[in-house]
This record gives structure tokens, sequence and C-alpha cells, in this order.
């Protein structure tokens, strides 16, 4: 404690008179307030990013939008609202702009016939397993009336399909500008000026666009910002959450219940091997801080070469009989994540289970209960709260995090959702990292959009977390 | 009566022979073979062996594919370490580029982290009243929880335009170290903020007492009685800061650019703060997420920079704890 005692300099007297020391002293609370302003502005600063970061995220996740149009959407479906359309009116609008391109698409998509015979077979021989009105079935494709062809468009191609082919092909939307939502509100007048000055008022219009709308949810991806959702991203990561956690909560409260209560049982200090597992015990405990140390990109490597390159027998699925996929899975992703939360559950629930007190143990060791019985009906109901949080820790960062999934998963287009822990992934962070990678301000505005969704996912998870907290707790006294 | 009929007939799964176990008193001195209890215990004692497989995983991992780098023919250690630029396409493969860029960014990281997240974490501790803290913790919390991607977001469309509209659009490029660096401080900011208040506030309240006794300020109090005395804990806050930012990833790969500087010779331009510089971190996520085949050198090389990274972030968490061990044992 040397720096306590500053020993008065040797030229000066050691106590300074009165009028001195009332001139120190209002120098010396002086500067005692420019300091504390200072602590002020480091955490002013702090809050500051915060909102700063948000306000960065919603002012770019709507805004005014400088688009062209081939046909105006307003005359293809009702109020120009393609993403609210219902399927009959979106099938009645390819059948009225593009009848032929309307054949094309059953015989694409629908015909089971080779495709030199289109134009002759009937429609009950080439559409059996799909449904189709009762009197199309033994007219040929081009027979059919325009009422027919939407109904067996709108009944068989998926939503997404017909979407796309009406944006792409006959409204052709095709965002040329795009605003913040600061431009759009303080300074629309000016964009309405450049507008009308710099773009043909026939063919392009200025709108509003909110890009976190509920068709942004529910569609596929897509290279085009104005049809790309995050629905596939969404599953991938939901898919990855909850097999991460399947597999590093049991694991992860087992390595904490090892090492609060058992750790210390292993034989007596004074024997070799005692002493041997006192030194065993503590390296693990030390591992798993360092471990929980250890940058995420390294977990992504691990995941890499052990279960996409040498497990990928078992992550493809292949000892299941699933022959199209390689070790790029759900389930890599989700091994990885495990190891890489592992540490957080474990300290957290090592804290949890320390805080229990030992005479509950006592207690139910007096009533005769076994060492087991005693952890699962005592000490875990009772540390089951701090368990709690430190999974949902765990898992709102298995949620964030990015490097690893983006080594491990590393395809850039997922077009089909997700069905099982073999199947290949795309995941909400990694596509925010694409989105934001690209240059194109539309991207980063779908990108933004895309941090709102996750930004709310993490709200409703931490939420539930004290919710859940509260409840034990309630249960614990009750 | 022999023991093992004796011991049979208990653990017959029967109310009745549980309820003659209780009476008969001489069964009771010995343990019940519980095959389901030992069974448990060595589930247990694998769920804790298994954190020692992950590190052993990632040492093998890392280890042997940097070895068949080096068995490569490419390169050699001397060159790996001494070369000026990381490029792949060239058979060039100099670390010291990648660390160079991993340093910028650190460095700038701690300019931002270490006054602010010091000078918060000091108002926390001694200035805020009980109920500012109860707030203004928790809100440092939801930065702590915000995922590195969005702070790449906010790197990339809020931090750099910011610089770009100071120093002005042909000084500072669109990708550039400064504002990753920036960013990244943020980032950590909370981590130490939380880490030094908890240090600050562990240092016994009669030291304080003791220096307003002498006359002391609370600035004089703070300065040299409760720093000095909380260094330990600060310092390891610091240190896991910087270890966060030398392995801190999305931030840098989306901010500061892509393509190693060269460090030196015929167009150096390593250590320039407004320039795109390519971190350790930022080339893995870079060549990882693009076509990778297996056994090529650029696979192996992602490993050999990994285990540098590694070894860099381990011996930072490592003298981290031996202070966080020693400032421990003095106050408790």
């Amino acid at each position: 404690m040397s720096a306590m005692t500053t020993p008065a300099p040797e030229n000066k007297p050691y106590m300074p008179d009165e009028a001195a020391f009332r001139r120190g002293l209002a120098g010396r609370h002086r500067r005692g307030r420019v300091w504390k302003i200072f602590f002020i502005l480091s955490i002013v600063m702090a809050l500051l990013s915060l909102v700063a970061l948000f306000l960065n995220v919603v002012n770019s996740a709507a805004g005014l939008i400088i688009v062209e149009y081939n046909v105006d959407p307003a005359d293809v479906v009702p109020n120009g609202d393609i993403d609210a359309a219902s399927p009959e009116q979106l099938a009645a609008a390819i059948v009225a702009y593009e009848p032929n391109r309307a054949l094309v698409m059953i015989r694409d998509n629908l015909s089971s016939v080779a495709s030199d015979q289109f134009s002759t077979a009937t429609i009950s021989q080439q559409l059996g397993s799909y449904t189709y009105p009762e009197s199309a079935a033994d007219k040929t494709p081009r027979d059919l009336t325009p009422e027919e062809r939407s109904a067996i468009l709108a009944q068989n191609i998926s939503v997404d399909v017909m979407k796309q082919f009406i944006i792409d092909e006959i409204v052709g939307l095709n965002v040329l500008e795009t605003y913040s939502l600061y431009e759009s509100i303080f300074n629309r007048a000016a964009v309405e000026e450049h507008f009308a000055a710099e773009f043909d008022q026939e063919t392009t219009r200025l709108e509003f666009r909110m890009w976190l709308r509920p068709s942004f949810l529910t569609s596929g991806q897509s290279s085009d910002p104005v049809l790309a959702g995050i629905r596939t991203a969404l599953i991938g990561t939901l898919w990855i959450v909850a097999i991460t956690v399947l597999v590093a909560f049991p694991i992860g409260v087992g390595a904490a219940i090892y090492l609060e209560e058992y750790a210390s049982l292993f034989g007596n200090e004074n024997t070799l091997s005692g002493k041997f597992m006192k030194w065993f015990n503590r390296f693990i405990e030390t591992n798993v801080r360092n471990l929980a140390g250890v940058p995420s990109i390294i977990y992504g490597l691990l995941g890499l070469a052990i279960f996409v390159r040498a497990a990928s027998d078992f992550t493809s699925g292949k000892f299941l009989g699933v022959t199209d996929s390689n070790g790029r899975t759900i389930l890599s992703a989700s091994l990885t994540m495990a190891l890489l939360i592992l540490p957080v559950i474990i300290i957290n629930a090592q804290e949890a289970i320390r805080a229990i007190q030992s005479s509950i143990r006592e207690a139910s060791y007096g009533l005769g209960a076994t060492k087991w019985q005693t952890i699962w009906n005592q000490v875990l109901p009772a540390a089951m709260p701090g368990i709690l949080t430190g999974t949902i820790l765990g898992m709102s960062r298995a949620i964030g995090e990015t490097a690893p999934l983006v080594i491990v998963g590393a395809s850039t287009a997922i077009f089909v959702d997700p069905s099982s822990p073999f199947s290949s992934f795309t995941a909400l962070p990694i596509q925010i990292y694409q989105w934001t990678a690209r240059p194109q301000a539309e991207f980063r505005a779908i990108a933004a959009a895309a941090i709102i969704v996750l930004l709310v996912l993490l709200l409703v998870l931490n939420a539930s977390a004290i919710f859940l907290r509260q409840y034990f707790r309630r249960k614990l006294q009750a | 009566m022999s023991l093992p009929t004796e011991v049979g007939t208990i653990n017959a799964p029967s109310a009745v022979f549980d309820m003659r176990a209780q009476r008969d008193a001489r069964t009771t001195i010995f343990r019940r073979p519980r095959p389901a209890e030992t069974l448990i215990q060595f589930f247990l004692f694998f769920c804790g062996v298994l954190s020692i497989f992950t590190t052993l995983g990632i040492l093998y991992v890392l280890g042997s594919e940097a070895l068949l780098f080096f068995q490569s023919g490419l390169v050699d250690l001397g060159e790996f370490l001494t070369a000026p630029v990381w490029q792949p396409q060239a058979e060039e493969f100099g670390i010291m580029s990648l660390v160079s860029a991993t340093l910028m960014t650190t460095l700038f990281a701690m300019i931002v982290a270490i006054p602010l997240g010091l000078g918060a974490a000091i108002y926390l501790a001694e200035y805020a009243k009980d109920r500012t803290r109860a707030i203004l913790k928790p809100i440092l919390e939801i930065l702590a929880g915000i995922p590195t991607v969005v702070y790449g977001y906010f790197a990339l469309t809020f931090m750099t335009p910011l610089l770009r509209g100071i120093f002005g659009q042909d000084t500072v490029s669109i990708y550039n170290v400064a504002s990753a660096g920036l960013v990244m401080g943020i980032m950590i900011l909370p981590t130490i903020t939380s880490m030094s208040e908890d240090a600050l506030s562990a240092v016994p309240r009669n030291l304080r007492e003791a220096s307003y006794g002498l006359s002391a300020t609370k600035l004089e109090t703070i300065l040299k009685v409760v720093l000095p005395a909380g260094l330990s804990g600060i310092i390891a806050a610091f240190i896991v800061g910087i270890s966060r930012a030398v392995g801190e990833t999305m931030i840098v790969a989306l901010a500061a650019g892509a393509g190693p500087c060269k460090l030196y010779g015929d167009g150096a331009n390593c250590f320039q703060p407004f320039d795109a510089a390519e971190t350790m971190t930022g080339h893995i996520v870079r060549i990882s997420g693009g076509d990778l085949s297996y056994n090529s050198i650029d696979y192996n090389s992602l490993f050999a920079i990994g285990l540098t990274l590694f070894l860099f972030t381990l011996v930072l968490n490592l003298i981290s704890r031996s202070i966080t061990n020693r400032f421990r044992e003095v106050y408790q």
C-alpha cells in the first residue's frame, strides 16, 4: 500500500497554513468535480452507443424507396399489394398477363409426361398426383379456360414461386434507390424533388417501404432484396438452438454436479490416487474456465475438422441412410455450438449448486436418502433458477454467434427449409452477415430488418429467463 | 442365513421386503448395491471429463493441421514469422501481416474501452446511488448481450460514415481498421466496466474511511487509495478485454476489409488506421466462407492461423486468471 502514504514534498512544510490549505482545498475540489464529469461522461458514452446502435438499425429498416415497374402492381393484384394477395389472386394475375407462361409453369413444375407430349396429353394423364378442377380432366393444356389454368396454379404452385414470377416477369419491381427513415421523414421534400427531377414518373414510383413486414418473416431466401425473407434462416436458427440446448444442458449440468458434489469424494487426500483425483478435478475446473475464454472462431475450426470432416458419416446422417448431404449440417453446427456454450452452462450451474445450503443436503441424508436421491430431489430443484439462467445465457450466445456457423456451414444459398438435423442450413446471424457484406443499400435495409428480428428473439429469451427464475423461486417457497 | 440371499431378497422391489429391511437391523450395516447410482456417477464423471477432451480436441486439430501446413514445403517457420504479407495465391504466408492488423484493431478497441470502461466503473462503484446503479447495470448488460454481427453492422453503417464525415472521404476508406477497432471497444466496454466495478467494490470500506479521515477528497481517495488497491482486478479486466478483442471476428470481418496488408517492402501499408487490413479472424472467416476443399494449403493454413490466435488468447487468459487469483487471496 505504498500509494496510500504520499509524503510531503521536502521543500514545503508538512502542514500548510490555514490560508494555503483553503486555497489548495478549492483547487482539489475543483479537480474532483472535473474528474467526476469525466466518470459520468464515460457511462453516458456507453449509453449513447447503445442508443445509436438501436437507432441506426431502426433507421435502415424502413424508409422511402424509388422503384421501377413495368406494370403498375395495382393493375395486377388488388391494392397493388403482392405480399397480401391470395394464391387465387396471384394465379389469376399470372394467367391474365402471361397465359402461355402459365402453361410453362404447369409443364415445368407439375407435368409428369415428357415435354414433347405436353400439348397432346390430357390434364388427368399429366397431373395424376395433383389437384385440378373436374372440368379440366379430359382437356389438353391448350384447351384449358383461363379459370381452369389459374385454379391449377393456385392449388399446386407455391405462393413464393408465384410472387417471384409476378415481381420478376410481370411487374418487374426493381429498387433503384433506398433512403433511410431519417431522410424519409425529415428530408422528404429533397427526396421528392430529386425523384421528380431525375426519374421517369410513368415507370417509377416513390413509395414508403417497411422492410420488416410479415412477408419478410414468411418468405425464403432470394437474391432479390424485395422478395428475400428470413423463414429459412429462422427455422435454421431454431433447429440449431434446440439441438444445442438438448446436448449442452444435460452434459453441462452433469459436469457441474460432478465438480460440486462428487469431485471431493474420490479417495482420501493422503493416498496417491486421492491426491491425483484432487489435482485432476482442479485441472478440470481450470480447464473449463480457460475454455470459456477461447475465441468462438476456434470452436468453428474444431467443428470443421471434427464434426464436418472427420465425423461426416455421423453428422451427415449417412449411418441412418441419409444420402443427400455432406457434413455441413445442422447437427454439426449444433454440436459445435454445444461445445461453445458448455463452459457458460457449467460455470453458472456450479455457482447455483454451490449456493445451496448444506443443511438441505444433510436433512436429506438424515432421512435416509442416497447421494443421488439428495441431488435429484433436493439440490437440483433448489438450484434450478440459477441453472436455467445460465442455460438461457448460453442459448443467447448460441443464437447470436456467427463466426463458428459461417465456418461450419459455409453454404451461401439455401432454398429449402431445413427439415431434419441432417439438412444443410443457414441461420439468422449468417444471413445478417451476408446481407451486410453486400454493398447495396437495399441489402443493408433487409439486414437491419433481420437484426430487429434477432434482437427481439434475444429479448423474448431473456424475458423468459427472468420469468422462469421467478416461477421456480415461487415454487420453491410454496 | 448367508449374506448374498439376504441382500438379494431385500433388493426385490416390493414394499413388504422394504419394510422388513427397515426392521432388520443387521442388513442396514451393509450398503445396498445400487447399479443405477454407479451408472449415473460414471455419466457425471464423463460430463466433467468432456471439457478436457474439448481442449485436447482443439489442441490436436489445430496442431495436426498446422503441422501439415508446415510440411507442405511451401512455407517454413521462419518465413511464416517474417514474410511481409499473407497471400496464399502467391504462396506467401507471413502471419505477422495478419497479426499486425489484429494488434491495430485491438489497440483502437482499448483506446475506447479502457478509459471509458474504467471511468464508468468508477462512477458505478463510487459515485452512483444504489437506485442509479440498479438501472444502469442491466442496461450495460444489454450492451454485452448484443451479438457481434450486429456490432459489425453498426461499424459499417454508422462508425465508418461518421469517421469519413469527420476526416474526409479521401482519407478514410470504406473498410478501415479504425472503425472496426472503435466499435470493438464499445463491445468490450461492458466487460471491462463490470469486472473493474467488481474489483473496486471489493476494496474494503475502511481503506476509504481512513483516507477521508486523513482529509483526502473523494477523488484523491479514489485515485490514490481505491484504484491502487483494486489494481490487480482492474488489470485482469483489461487483459480479458484484450483477449476478447484479439479473438473477435464478425466486426473485423464486416468492417476492417478483406485482403491482408503488407508489412514492409514496396507498398507497405500496415499500421494505417484508415486503410483496410485483414486480421487473423477476418481471414479465417472469409476463406472458410467460400469454397474450401480439404487437404488444400488454404484449408491447412486456416489452422495455422487458428493456432497462433489460440496461443495469443491462451496466454492472455492465463495471465488474467493468475492475477485474479492473487487478487482473491488478498481480499477474501
